[in-house]
């Protein structure tokens, strides 16, 4: 299992796990979860195209996330994104069709697109990799606070002079690179669980900001390695072990929460508010 | 159209420091008129009332004052000067804030951000940042809950941690759109007395929209009356008149005194389908 040749497998892993727990809090703090799986798709599109046409398949997956997220942050403006996103989504899944119909290869192409090929990741495609990685985490720790800011009280981050549709864009763009370094290597649909399951899982557990980051980067670490660790015991897909063990995150999020809350409304029934007048409420 | 403005009364403050001039500011959106020539000033430490009904252009006239909304004609000055991008001079507490119970963030952290939310990098936490926090939930009222997931307080609880997130970064002007509309009785009288100890503690200017006016009497300095996008401003005894609201609706309007409350009536001859009426809700009474 720790063997040389998938000694790659844990060091990729290691290192697309942190970028998908920062980046992925602020995904499920802005309620941003259908831009993050819009993205994804359309790089696979990117990666098809490059596919095609014989240029590095980063520039591919790197052009057309980034292209996905300048169109969702700037046509759906003030206000809902969701048709947008839907639509963008759509139109990279039939580019991506297009492309990879005319190939020879198209079953694995897909496949390993879709879900990932962190078992056969090569020593040089480790560093940029790497690059990205380091540049996506700086990015999102710049952004930290109008960013927190924008995507708790909009209105008020607004008034202070952070622009709404500039947050939505650099954290759509930091998006859109995390994705291009991860898709190739995890999958679309690996990254977009990855960046939902740990950060959701996390918030439920903390109350503070940057320790809900560190708790998603470590839920998030634990998840792949995990992932591989049972992929290679059992030869399933890694695909299935990621997203099946980000929904796992998730509900034993959900519960740790239940039990909180439980435990803080018998507290504060201790304590005895005054029951409300409810002539004194306003109509 | 008459001018109904009284921008420039006499103050009871000794210093007349103007924080905020509102000069002849009109907005059109979408073919609506919905500011016309509206202009009033804002001196340090005075509570402002900003009063009219659904639809008069209290949060049009609160974006313009931000910066958010483009006055076709006009200018916003802050004390003296044409307003900076990226400032925390003007503090904002927005109408209807619903903050999501899933968010990690505890009061502390959101009045934290007030200090130096707009500026990039990671905040260092560090021991003066932490007491200055607590002063200011303290001067709030919301040490009880400073520590608890502002998405889990209640309406009025959020208020005060936003008042405080507000307030944190010392602005000569504090701008809250509404902040009684959610609120119970007991809850608003409270906030107002907060609001009131704050401008008169450290003079910071306070313009506050209310649909209702008679919560604020006991503490408002000044009054701007805004209905169909014209404003009056002065004292309340200024311009909460009989003569002055008539030229603002452009209707006869009666203003009542009953038991130091105040009601502004529409006249006999008002129609009820006129569609100038600008609270389709209570055709009568626009402030009770």
């Amino acid at each position: 299992m720790f063997s040389s040749f998938m000694t790659n497998a844990w060091i990729v892993a290691t290192i697309v796990a942190p970028v998908a727990g920062v980046v992925g809090f602020f995904v499920v703090l802005r309620g941003a979860a259908f831009p993050a799986h819009a993205i994804p798709n359309s790089a696979f599109a990117g990666a098809a195209a490059a596919n095609v046409f014989g240029f590095s398949a980063l520039l591919g997956l790197g052009a057309f996330a980034a292209a996905a997220a300048f169109g969702i942050a700037t046509l759906g403006r003030r206000g809902r994104n969701d048709a947008v996103t839907a639509l963008i989504l759509v139109l990279g899944l039939a580019i991506g069709a297009v492309f990879l119909s005319s190939s020879s290869e198209y079953e694995p192409q897909l496949y390993s697109l879709l879900f990932g090929e962190v078992l056969g990741v090569s020593t040089t495609e480790l560093w940029p990799v790497a690059g990205l990685a380091l540049g996506c985490i700086v990015a999102t720790l710049f952004l930290y606070r109008p960013l927190l800011l924008a995507s708790t009280v909009p209105d008020v981050a607004e008034a202070r002079g952070v622009s709404r549709y500039g947050m939505e864009l650099a954290f759509l763009l930091v998006l859109a690179a995390a994705t291009a370094m991860t898709v190739p290597v995890v999958g679309a649909l690996l990254i977009f669980s990855l960046m939902i399951g740990p950060p959701a899982a996390a918030r439920a557990l903390t109350d503070r900001p940057p320790l809900a980051i560190v708790l998603s980067v470590c839920i998030a670490l634990v998840t792949v390695w995990v992932a591989i660790a049972s992929s290679y015991q059992t030869n399933w897909p890694i695909g299935f072990f990621v997203g099946a063990f980000g929904a796992f995150d998730y509900g034993v999020g959900r519960v740790w929460a239940a039990g909180r809350r439980s435990r803080t409304v018998r507290k504060r029934g201790r304590e005895g508010d005054a029951p409300i007048d409810p002539s004194m409420v306003m109509a | 159209m008459p001018r109904t403005s009284a921008a420039r009364t006499p103050r009871d403050h000794a210093d007349t420091a103007e924080v905020l001039e509102v000069d002849h500011v009109s907005v059109s959106l979408g073919g609506r008129q919905i500011l016309d020539n509206v202009s009033f000033t804002v001196g340090a430490g005075e509570f402002t009332g900003l009063i009219g009904s659904n639809g008069a252009g209290k949060t049009t006239l609160l974006r313009v004052i931000l910066g958010l909304q483009h006055p076709g004609a006009g200018r916003v000055l802050l004390s003296g000067r044409a307003r900076r991008r990226r400032t925390a001079s003007v503090g904002y507490v927005p109408q209807k804030v619903l903050l999501d119970p899933d968010t990690p963030m505890r009061a502390r952290d959101l009045v934290g951000l007030g200090l130096d939310g707009q500026r990039f990098g990671m905040p260092l936490p560090s021991a003066t940042r932490r007491a200055k926090v607590d002063e200011m939930l303290k001067a709030v009222d919301a040490e009880r809950f400073a520590d608890a997931r502002i998405g889990n307080l209640s309406g009025g609880e959020q208020q005060r941690v936003l008042i405080a997130h507000a307030l944190i970064a010392r602005p000569r002007l504090l701008l809250l759109d509404e902040p009684l509309a959610n609120l119970d009785l007991r809850s608003g009288q409270e906030i107002i007395a907060l609001l009131h100890g704050i401008a008169v503690e450290h003079r910071i200017a306070i313009l506050l929209s209310a649909h209702e006016m008679n919560a604020l009497l006991p503490v408002m300095n000044r009054v701007v009356y805004l209905a169909g996008g014209r404003a009056a401003a002065g004292t309340t005894d200024e311009v909460v008149r009989s003569d002055v609201l008539t030229g603002l609706y452009g209707h006869h309007v009666d203003v009542l005194r009953v038991h130091g409350r105040v009601i502004v009536v529409a006249g006999p001859q008002f129609e009820s389908d006129d569609a100038s009426e600008p609270d389709g809700h209570d055709p009568i009474i626009h402030v009770s």
